[in-house]
C-alpha cells in the first residue's frame, strides 16, 4: 500500500465521496503518474502502451462493484492529459468513481484534461461519478477540461453524475453520447462558480436506437463575476424520449447562458427542454428567515439544497 | 403575552401614501387563541406580516413577553419565539421534506420524528419524508407541510395565515383537531387568520379587521353572534 501525503488525502476526501481505499479495483493518478493501482477478480486495469492513461476492463460477472480512479494534481504548473478507456461487458453492473482535485500553491497554471471513453455492452448498467475541486493559496489557475464519450449498446443504462464543487478557475466540459436500442441515459450535472471563474458545458446526446431515452438535469449556481455557458443538444434519430432541464441561480455580477438545442429527425422522437435562470427567490429567503436564519445562512441553505 | 400598540403600516403607490394597517392596538394573552377575520383586502395578512417582521411597521410597538421586538428583523423575531405559517408557502427545489422540517426544528430530525410531525397535519409520513419540496407537491400538501414547519418546535406565539386555504375537507378536520390540541395545552399563544366558521368558533377572542382598522373585537361569544347575524361583517366568513 502506498503512503499518501496530507494534501493528497485531503483532496481525495473532497473528490471521492465513497471514500478512496487501496482495495479492489483502483488507480490513483498523482501529478501525471499512476501512484498506485489494483485489480479485482472482475475488473482489470492496464496501463496504455502508446499514450498516458489506462484501459479498464469490466467483465460481465461484475455485480455492484466499485472502481475508483481519482486524479490529484498538486505540482504547480503541471499540465496533465490522460486518456482512460472503459470497456464494460454485457450484463455488468458497476459504479465508477472518478474525480479530479487540483492543489495549486504556486503562480503557474495547473491543468488536467481527462479524456474518457465508455464502451458499454448490452444490458450493462454503469454509474459514473465525477467530482472536480480546486484549492491552494497560489495565484496560478486551476483548470479542468474533461471530455467524456459514451457508447451505449442495446438495453444499456448509464448514469452520469458530475459535480464541480468549487475552486476551479476554468473548465470546458465536452460530453458526447451515442445511444443504442432501448438504452437509457441519466445525467445530473451540478456546478458552482465564483469570483472570476468560467465554466462551459457542451453536451450532445444522439438517440440512435428505437426506444432509447435520456434525462438530463443540470443545476448551477453562479456567484461573483463568474460566467457559465450550457449547450445541451439532444438529437432524436429514432423513436425516443428525452427531457433536458437546466436550472441556474445567478448572483452578484455573474453571467449564465443556456443554449438548448433540440433536434428531432424522426416522427416519434419526443424531446422536451426546460431552462430557467433566476436569482434566489425572495419568498424562499423570507421563509427560512422565519425559521430563525440570517439572510446569509438562508442563502447558503438554498444553494446547498439546490445543488444537492 | 403579545401587546400591539398603535400599529400602522403604509405603502407608497405611485407617489400616494396609503395606510394598509391603521393605528391598530390589541393583545393576545398567554395560551390564548385569537382569530382575525374580515373581508379580503382588509389588511389581515399584512398585519400578520408586520407582526413577523416581514413588513416593517411605520408606527407603533410590538411587545412579546415584555420584550419590545418592534425593531427586530425576521430572524430575530423568530428566535424571540414567533412562528409563522404562510398563506402561500414557497417551494424549494432540491430540498427534501425531512431537511425542511429539520431546519424548522433547529436540529436534525430523525425519520420517526419527522413522520410524527407529518402525521399531525394529515400527511402519510413515509411517503413524504424523502420527497422534494418542489412542484411535485400539490398546493394542499405544501400548505400542510407549511403548518408542520411551525409545529416543529415550541414557540411563544404562532401565527397561521389562512391555514384552511387549499386544504381538502378531511385534512381540514384533522387540522382543526390539531389546533384544538395545541390550544388545550395553553403553552403557545395562537393567532389564526381565517374565514372559516369552524376555526372562528375555536377562538377565545375574535377580531374583525376591515379597511385596515379593527371593526369589532371581543370574546367569541360576544362577536360570533354579531358575525353570524350581520351580513356586512360576516360576508367574509365561509360556513361548511
Amino acid at each position: 500500500m502506498s503512503l499518501l501525503d496530507k494534501i493528497t488525502e485531503k483532496i481525495l476526501q473532497k473528490i471521492d465521496g465513497e471514500g478512496f481505499r487501496q482495495e479492489g479495483a483502483f488507480n490513483l493518478r498523482h501529478n501525471g503518474i499512476a501512484l498506485c493501482h489494483g485489480d479485482s477478480e472482475h475488473i482489470k486495469i492496464k496501463k496504455k502502451e502508446d499514450q498516458q492513461g489506462i484501459d479498464i476492463f469490466i467483465d460481465g460477472q461484475t455485480k455492484g462493484e466499485q472502481v475508483h480512479i481519482p486524479v490529484v494534481v498538486d505540482a504547480s504548473g503541471m499540465q496533465d492529459v490522460v486518456y482512460n478507456d472503459f470497456y464494460v461487458a454485457e450484463g455488468a453492473e458497476v459504479t465508477i468513481v472518478a474525480g479530479c482535485g487540483i492543489h495549486n500553491s504556486g503562480c503557474n497554471e495547473s491543468r488536467h484534461d481527462g479524456i474518457h471513453s465508455f464502451h458499454v455492452g448490452k444490458g450493462a448498467n454503469v454509474r459514473y461519478e465525477e467530482k472536480h475541486y480546486g484549492e491552494g493559496e497560489g495565484s496560478g489557475a486551476k483548470v479542468l477540461n474533461p471530455v467524456t464519450k459514451i457508447y451505449l449498446e442495446e438495453d444499456a443504462v448509464f448514469t452520469l453524475d458530475t459535480v464541480q464543487i468549487k475552486g476551479v478557475d476554468s473548465t470546458v466540459r465536452e460530453t458526447d453520447v451515442e445511444m443504442g436500442r432501448n438504452s437509457k441515459l441519466y445525467v445530473v450535472e451540478k456546478l458552482m462558480t465564483h469570483d472570476n471563474q468560467s465554466a462551459e458545458s457542451n453536451m450532445e446526446v444522439k438517440m440512435n436506437g428505437e426506444g432509447s431515452s435520456a434525462q438530463i438535469i443540470s443545476r448551477s449556481v453562479a456567484k461573483g463575476k463568474s460566467k457559465q455557458i450550457f449547450h445541451p443538444k439532444a438529437v432524436g434519430n429514432a423513436g425516443c424520449h428525452a427531457h433536458v432541464q437546466c436550472d441556474s441561480i445567478i448572483m452578484d455580477h455573474a453571467q449564465v447562458s443556456s443554449i438548448p438545442e433540440v433536434n428531432a429527425r424522426h416522427l416519434d422522437a419526443a424531446i422536451i427542454h426546460e431552462a430557467a435562470i433566476g436569482r434566489i427567490n425572495d419568498e424562499q429567503l423570507v421563509k427560512l428567515r422565519t425559521l430563525g436564519m440570517t439572510e446569509e445562512e438562508a442563502e447558503g441553505v438554498i444553494i446547498e439544497n439546490f445543488l444537492n | 403575552m403579545l401587546e400591539v400598540k398603535n400599529l400602522t403600516f403604509k405603502v407608497n403607490e405611485n407617489g400616494i401614501e396609503r395606510s394598509i394597517v391603521k393605528n391598530i392596538s390589541f393583545h393576545v394573552e398567554d395560551g390564548e387563541m385569537l382569530v382575525i377575520t374580515g373581508p379580503n383586502g382588509g389588511g389581515k395578512s399584512t398585519l400578520a406580516k408586520v407582526l413577523m417582521g416581514i413588513e416593517e411597521a411605520d408606527e407603533g410597538q410590538i411587545i412579546l413577553d415584555g420584550e419590545d421586538v418592534t425593531s427586530y428583523d425576521i430572524n430575530h423575531r423568530a428566535n424571540a419565539g414567533i412562528g409563522f405559517a404562510f398563506q402561500q408557502p414557497p417551494r424549494f427545489k432540491g430540498m427534501t421534506v425531512i431537511r425542511l422540517l429539520s431546519l424548522a426544528a433547529g436540529r436534525e430530525l430523525k425519520e420517526p420524528e419527522c413522520c410524527g410531525l407529518l402525521s399531525r397535519v394529515g400527511l402519510c409520513a413515509q411517503e413524504y419524508v424523502r420527497r422534494e419540496v418542489d412542484g411535485t407537491l400539490s398546493g394542499g400538501e405544501m400548505k400542510r407541510l407549511e403548518i408542520a414547519t411551525v409545529l416543529a418546535k415550541p414557540h411563544k406565539l404562532c401565527i397561521f395565515d389562512e391555514p384552511e386555504a387549499g386544504i381538502d375537507l378531511w385534512s381540514f378536520s384533522m387540522l382543526i383537531q390539531e389546533f384544538e390540541k395545541i390550544h388545550s395545552k395553553k403553552a403557545e399563544s395562537l393567532i389564526l387568520i381565517s374565514h372559516q366558521e369552524r376555526i372562528i368558533r375555536m377562538a377565545d377572542r375574535i377580531m374583525v379587521i376591515e379597511n385596515g382598522t379593527i371593526k369589532a373585537a371581543g370574546p367569541r361569544d360576544e362577536i360570533l353572534p354579531t358575525l353570524l347575524k350581520d351580513e356586512g361583517a360576516c360576508s367574509c366568513m365561509n360556513r361548511e
